[in-house]
């Protein structure tokens, strides 16, 4: 018999794979089915976020921050707007802090539906993204009572937040789609408040959780593609600049919100859940609890809220527009209206580096300001940025199938690690 | 992170290195900075001795200090003369690719800046380098001290030029395959310098010069924070209220 050379297959996988998340493209070298180096090539949706950064005012950019990671828009704006407060030495009102927290948490709770029904998706579960998806329609209302839009708000500014929260959360009107007894049963929560829809959602949401744990947690083929799979170990996710579950699921219990409190998280009662064993399915218990975890912080904000009234934004006019009243009669606030939307302000210089406890782990903003109107440098520390990086050193070994696990443990959205 | 943590991180850093590295404090944030050529054994003792413990390295990125600190707009004596109409300066996005400024060369033109957390012990760090030749920015690799810190030099590497001494696979990781300049330096336009798009007589993707005009909308002032002050001043009149 003659001798027969067998040489490793290099794989191009994405970057319109459905399950590279929107345009990763790993080159995987394989030997049969297995990877032997994975190569992932990223920076096919960069749009140079940081350098447009610079060359706007300071306000401007805050919508870029929510396309970023496009899932988990407000916390990037937290992050932003943290780091320019800091320069600036200015500090939110209160209640601005508490809408902030809120939202922080109902983002985090957007962004973990994202993923625990797409990653479902990945390993081959469908029905957990529909029912996720019902659900992350009922928060995005909330984000567009709030800011006018579903998604890329816009809505937290230096010195607090563009505007209070609605008195009224709008209703479904009666068409073609939504009528009888199907638009009664849409509007009932919708009939008060925003804070009265949320309380309606929070105190229904833990239910929802056990629904889609009922899917998934105990389910064998979940189980199979998850458990042992990907493992991280504690020594390897610090080597790798792992942050959030990434971090937590290997067992450091590690979180900015407990750790380096920002925002009113000092005051929240809540608990970290770590994990034991690293794997996927370890940070998959980990994300299902965080979500329980956000429901009650976002039920702790709501009854302070609704306790508290008060300002939400700094009575600061260099920094925060006047009120529209006050401009048709006040010259002075004409003025500030004018200066601050045709030149913005200026921020003191000096340098910081402001983190958040995203959904996907520690979003920061460094930011590097001379005393102009614009940053002089922003530099976005993205986590999913990381935590791809250290694709081959964790995928290595894996069958091509739990690639595809890996990729979608990580949660990766392609907006923050391409910037 | 308290006030005396901070401060006495510092302190610990001034008492261990010494000379080594230039330590301040602002903002409750603490930086130090390192000269390249110490760089390697700063960031192992910062990994792993006692009191630091810096097992993370969070980020790492460029930084391009050409043209710090300069305006577009004459602002100091406009109180008696009043504003010029017109805007003078090279910044960011008033010029095109054939326009762009002639290399000049400045001191500390580039630095690499590493933010380091210590999870142990719960304290960052932000350590600078300078390059020393801004022509061929060159610093150490700090990938085996911590390898999470791979992806974050080829950016760094891409968008700014600085190259990584060490590394063990600098190549280009954000910009397009075959991408020609380093497009976060500050003299590189904001528009860029090539477009592409699909010809359909040639049946492929081609690459021609941009087409649009370099345009900025709200020139960059400094006005040596004296909206700050003034506001403050305001705020404690209450003026407003009267």
């Amino acid at each position: 018999m003659s001798a027969q050379e067998i040489r490793n297959y290099t794989m191009n996988f994405g970057p319109q794979h459905p399950a590279a998340h929107g345009v990763l493209r790993l080159v995987l070298e394989m030997d049969g089915e297995t990877v032997v180096r994975a190569d992932p090539h990223v920076g096919l949706l960069h749009r140079g976020t940081e350098k447009l950064a610079e060359s706007k005012p300071f306000n401007q950019s805050i919508g870029y921050m929510d396309r970023l990671d496009y899932v988990s828009m407000m916390c990037n704006e937290h992050a932003y707007v943290r780091a320019i407060e800091t320069l600036m030495g200015i500090q939110a009102p209160e209640r601005a802090q508490y809408i902030r927290t809120m939202f922080d948490e109902i983002t985090r709770i957007l962004n973990h539906l994202m993923w625990v029904g797409s990653n479902a998706l990945d390993l081959g579960a469908m029905a957990v993204f529909l029912y996720a998806f019902r659900e992350r329609e009922e928060l995005m209302d909330c984000y567009e009572a709030v800011s006018g839009a579903r998604m890329h708000a816009t809505y937290y500014r230096p010195g607090g937040v563009y505007r209070d929260l609605p008195g009224k959360m709008p209703q479904y009107r009666e068409s073609p789609w939504h009528k009888g007894n199907d638009l009664k049963r849409l509007n009932t929560w919708r009939e008060g408040s925003m804070l009265d829809y949320l309380d309606a959602f929070t105190a229904d949401f833990f239910k929802k959780v056990d629904e889609y744990e009922e899917l998934l947690t105990n389910n064998r083929i979940w189980k199979q593609r998850t458990v042992g799979i990907g493992v991280v170990s504690p020594e390897l996710a610090q080597q790798w600049g792992m942050t959030g579950v990434m971090l937590r699921g290997s067992g450091i219990a590690w979180d900015l919100r407990k750790k380096q409190p920002y925002a009113k998280y000092a005051e929240m009662d809540f608990d970290i859940p770590v994990g034991v064993g690293g794997d996927c399915y370890d940070r998959y218990l980990c994300r299902i609890e965080e979500m329980r975890q956000s429901n009650r912080i976002i039920q702790q904000c709501v009854k302070w809220l609704r306790a508290n009234p008060g300002p939400v934004m700094v009575e600061n006019f260099k920094v925060a527009p006047p009120k529209r009243e006050a401009m048709k009669e006040d010259m002075e606030a004409l003025i500030h209206h004018f200066k601050l939307f045709t030149e913005g302000y200026g921020v003191p210089a000096g340098e910081t580096y402001a983190a958040v406890e995203a959904p996907k782990g520690e979003f920061g903003c460094y930011l590097v300001s001379d005393g102009a109107n614009k940053p002089f440098r922003v530099h976005l520390r993205a986590p999913g940025f990381a935590h791809l990086s250290s694709m081959d050193a964790i995928v290595r070994g894996h069958m091509l199938a739990d690639a595809v696990a890996v990729i979608g443990t990580y949660d990766l959205v392609f907006g923050e690690v391409d910037r | 992170m308290s006030e005396t943590q901070t401060n006495s991180l510092a302190e610990r850093l001034s008492a261990r290195f010494g000379d080594l590295l230039k330590v301040s404090v602002a903002h409750g944030q603490t930086t130090a900075e390192v000269a390249a050529a110490n760089l390697l054994a700063v960031a192992t003792a910062l990994r792993d001795e006692p009191g630091l413990r810096f097992t993370e390295a969070v980020d790492l990125c460029g930084v391009d200090y050409l043209g710090y600190g300069q305006t577009e707009w004459d602002t100091t004596d406009v109180s008696s003369t009043g504003f010029s109409r017109g805007v003078e300066g090279e910044a960011l996005g008033r010029f095109n690719w054939a326009d762009r400024p002639r290399e000049v060369s400045i001191p500390r033109r580039f630095a690499s800046v590493v933010h380091l957390l210590s999870i142990e012990l719960n304290q960052r760090l932000r350590l600078r380098v300078f390059c020393e030749d801004d022509s061929l920015p060159v610093v150490p690799s700090l990938v085996h001290t911590w390898p999470g810190l791979n992806w974050f030099e080829r950016e760094a590497f891409d968008l700014f030029g600085i190259i990584y001494d060490g590394h063990p696979d600098l190549r280009r990781i954000l910009t397009d395959y075959g991408f020609v300049g380093h497009p976060f330096r500050k003299d590189f336009p904001l528009i860029g310098n090539v477009e592409v798009r699909y010809d359909t007589e040639q049946k492929r993707v081609v690459y021609e010069p941009v087409s649009i005009e370099p345009r900025v909308l709200v020139p960059r002032v400094i006005r040596d924070d004296a909206d700050l002050i003034q506001a403050k001043a305001e705020a404690a009149d209450h003026w407003r209220e009267n």
